[in-house]
């Protein structure tokens, strides 16, 4: 089989969603001549025309509000937000509007649609292209929000959000688009959105991550279990929101052991929201505290310093150290 | 106008309000002055004097069950209210030439125009209630429900008019939104995106000249709404808005642009809230008595009425079975709504995402047992 890369896999999948579904509608700023700064549109505006891939004036507020009216009116827009940090003014948008109007009209008109945007650190960017906010939006109701670790979970998990009936904000790891090469199906296939996946099975501890995030914690462990031949269990949380509780529970009351690691701001995060559940549901399965790895309570540094705020091998080292302690 | 790009300005001329109107030297455009006379005989006839007369009904009916409203909040049988008194004709004016399957996508303060495109009066006290039936709209009602973010709901007309347009569809969309609406960037998105990509949307803009407390004046150096049009490449126009006939006659041109030429529009209406911001409100605290005073005159009733009686195309009885048939209406409507049972409990568990998931179902079972234990 051949290999392709996360952005690879992501325009592969555009392509065959809009092939199977002509009302996809992919919008968003320079995604149709340019085919997008990191290219996952390359191609779509050649094939499927000016109507089908659009390039938008330069408004976060106009791509996801107008958004909104094409899906009433019955097409599946595919938002391209072009960097995390310029979401915001699209914002009320996703928590007063996209997220409300099943609600709002007791499931007369619903907006689905995917907001791809291309997630956190590592690319040693500009301001405002590195931030790790997956927590507010899992915090929104009505909204589901996924993260691919990837190539061929980011083709099935994109396909599936083009099937879903609700709206998805669809994070991209944009430090691995082109880090990880993997075996892809040629064919349509789907992922389920809120389903967690577990990468190894194992019976001491539990390692949480997703994203970028899940290839570092891996580094770690291939290094760690040199000296330290622990069996553990590594889960890929794919699904942000609605979190997959059934398998981390599962997987908690197993080990009694968990670390949960990611690059949000550490306060008030997702981190945290799994822990609290894991205390609720299975505290005296526990042996240790669950253990956090994350970024800082800190605006995200420039590039020079950019390292130091995301989680590294050794901070992931040590976060084992704490949680086998 | 010169402002236009050459194919609108060919389109343009068969639009003569729309042709006509220039916004560096703005006017506002009005077939009946405030004392109902006509002042613009070409656009006398727009409408016949029964559908004149049926017009006038129904801004009766409508002051009347606004009014109704304001009085069932005061007693606590409602939550609060934003009235439309003031702007009844804007309320019909807006969508009085709309096909059964066009859009709405009102804002707030919009009781009259809903009702009358076609949402039943029991909805909409529903929802101010606070009953969230009043939110289930038929299937066959191309009807957003009413925005409260200011502003926010415009990119979703945008949005409409845009799919109508890919579509080839037939439909066109209306947005009404106030002055203070303006101000917010969504406006600027809106109505950038409007003619970008061609939608088939009608911006209708009541100037009703406050948000809450903040006059017109205060919300835009520009001389007045209709002329930002032009920055966008898109026709506008200012509109009596207090002038039933004049708004029907724009709002043909407007649709019509929309619906056979994908050019989306501005329209201001010009008018004014004779009422408080909302039954939370209290207007004198920022707004002189007099001002009130001096509008009152020009009240979108009167002049109607006036006109009526002078063409002698009503008498007081009937003008009195009108009134009498309203508030039968209202009070019946009232009694229906009151009576109508509130909404399941665990409702704002069904309709969130097309299917529950197990975290979610788990918080719906828990409200389920909080409040059956208690009973």
């Amino acid at each position: 089989m051949r290999e392709l890369k996360i952005v690879d896999a992501l325009n592969e999948a555009l392509h065959q969603g809009m092939e199977q579904n002509d009302k996809i509608i992919v919008l968003g700023e320079d995604v149709g001549k340019e085919g997008g700064v990191f290219r996952v549109t390359t191609g779509l505006q050649k094939k499927f025309g000016v109507e089908r891939s659009v390039d938008t004036p330069l408004s976060e507020g106009g791509i996801i509000g107008s958004a909104i009216g094409l899906s009433i009116n019955g097409f599946f827009p595919v938002c391209e937000i072009q960097f995390d940090g310029f979401i915001w003014p699209g914002f009320d948008h996703i928590i007063n509007h996209v997220c409300r109007f099943r609600t709002r009209t007791r499931g007369r008109l619903t907006t689905p649609m995917v907001i791809r945007v291309p997630f956190g650190g590592g690319i040693h960017a500009l301001e405002h292209h590195s931030e790790s906010m997956e927590a507010v939006f899992s915090h929104i109701p009505g909204i589901n929000v996924v993260i691919p670790s990837d190539p061929f979970s980011a083709k099935g998990l994109l396909l599936g959000a083009l099937e879903s009936k609700d709206p998805t904000i669809f994070l991209e790891p944009k430090k691995i688009y082109r880090a990880i090469k993997q075996e892809v199906p040629e064919e349509y296939y789907t992922i389920p959105l809120n389903k967690a996946r577990i990468e190894r099975e194992g019976s001491q501890v539990t390692i949480i991550s997703y994203g970028a995030m899940l290839r570092e914690t891996k580094k770690a462990l291939a290094e760690f279990i040199k000296t330290n031949p622990i069996d553990f269990e590594l889960i890929d949380l794919v699904s942000l929101s609605p979190i997959d509780y059934d398998t981390v529970i599962a997987s908690a009351k197993k080990t009694g052991r968990i670390l949960i690691v990611n690059e949000e701001p550490r306060t008030a995060g997702l981190a945290a929201e799994i822990a609290a559940v894991i205390q609720e549901k299975c505290l005296f399965d526990l042996q240790a505290p669950v253990i956090r790895v994350t970024g800082f309570d800190t605006i995200m540094p420039l590039l020079k310093n950019e390292d130091y705020y995301i989680p590294g091998i050794k901070r992931i080292t040590k976060g084992l150290n704490q949680v086998l302690a | 106008m010169k402002i236009m790009t050459k194919l609108n300005q060919e389109i343009l001329q068969k639009f003569p309000i729309f042709d006509a109107w220039n916004p560096t030297e703005p006017t506002m455009f009005q077939v009946m002055d405030h004392n109902g006379e006509i002042v613009n005989s070409e656009y006398a006839n727009t409408i016949t004097d029964q559908e004149a007369v049926a017009v006038y009904e129904w801004m009766l009916k409508i002051r009347i069950a606004d009014e109704k409203c304001v009085n069932m909040q005061r007693q606590g049988r409602m939550g609060t209210y934003p009235s439309v008194l003031g702007q009844e004709a804007c309320q019909i004016g807006a969508v009085y030439n709309q096909q059964k399957s066009d859009w709405l996508v009102p804002t707030f303060r919009e009781s009259g125009m809903i009702w009358y495109k076609g949402i039943p009066l029991e909805k909409v006290m529903l929802y101010w209630i606070g009953n969230e039936k009043g939110s289930e709209y038929a299937e066959d009602i191309n009807v957003l429900p009413v925005a409260i973010t200011v502003g926010g709901h415009l990119p979703h007309a945008t949005g409409i008019g845009w799919a109508e347009r890919l579509k080839n569809g037939n439909n066109i969309t209306v947005c009404s939104f106030s002055d203070g609406a303006t101000s917010e960037g969504d406006f600027h998105s809106a109505l950038n995106f409007a003619a970008v990509f061609n939608a088939k949307t009608v911006f209708f803009c009541q100037n009703n000249h406050y948000a809450i407390s903040t006059h017109r004046d205060m919300q835009t150096k520009s001389k007045t709404i209709a002329e930002k049009a032009f920055a966008y490449g898109m026709p506008g126009v200012q509109v009596d808005g207090n002038d039933i006939f004049a708004l029907i006659a724009v709002m043909k041109e407007a649709n019509q642009l929309a619906r056979d030429h994908n050019i989306p529009t501005l329209v201001e209406a010009v008018t004014y809230r004779i009422g408080d911001h909302t039954t939370s409100d209290n207007s004198k605290l920022y707004r002189e008595d007099g001002e009130v005073e001096d509008w009152k005159p020009k009240d979108p009733l009167i002049r109607l009425r006036a006109y009526l009686f002078k063409k002698g195309l009503i008498t007081d009885t009937q003008e009195q079975e009108m009134k009498d048939k309203a508030k039968e209406y209202v009070e019946a409507t009232v009694k229906t709504a009151l009576e109508t049972k509130d909404p399941n409990i665990d409702d704002m568990f069904k309709y969130l995402l097309s299917e529950s998931y197990p975290a979610l179902e788990e918080q719906r079972l828990q409200l389920i047992e909080e409040f059956t234990n208690n009973q």
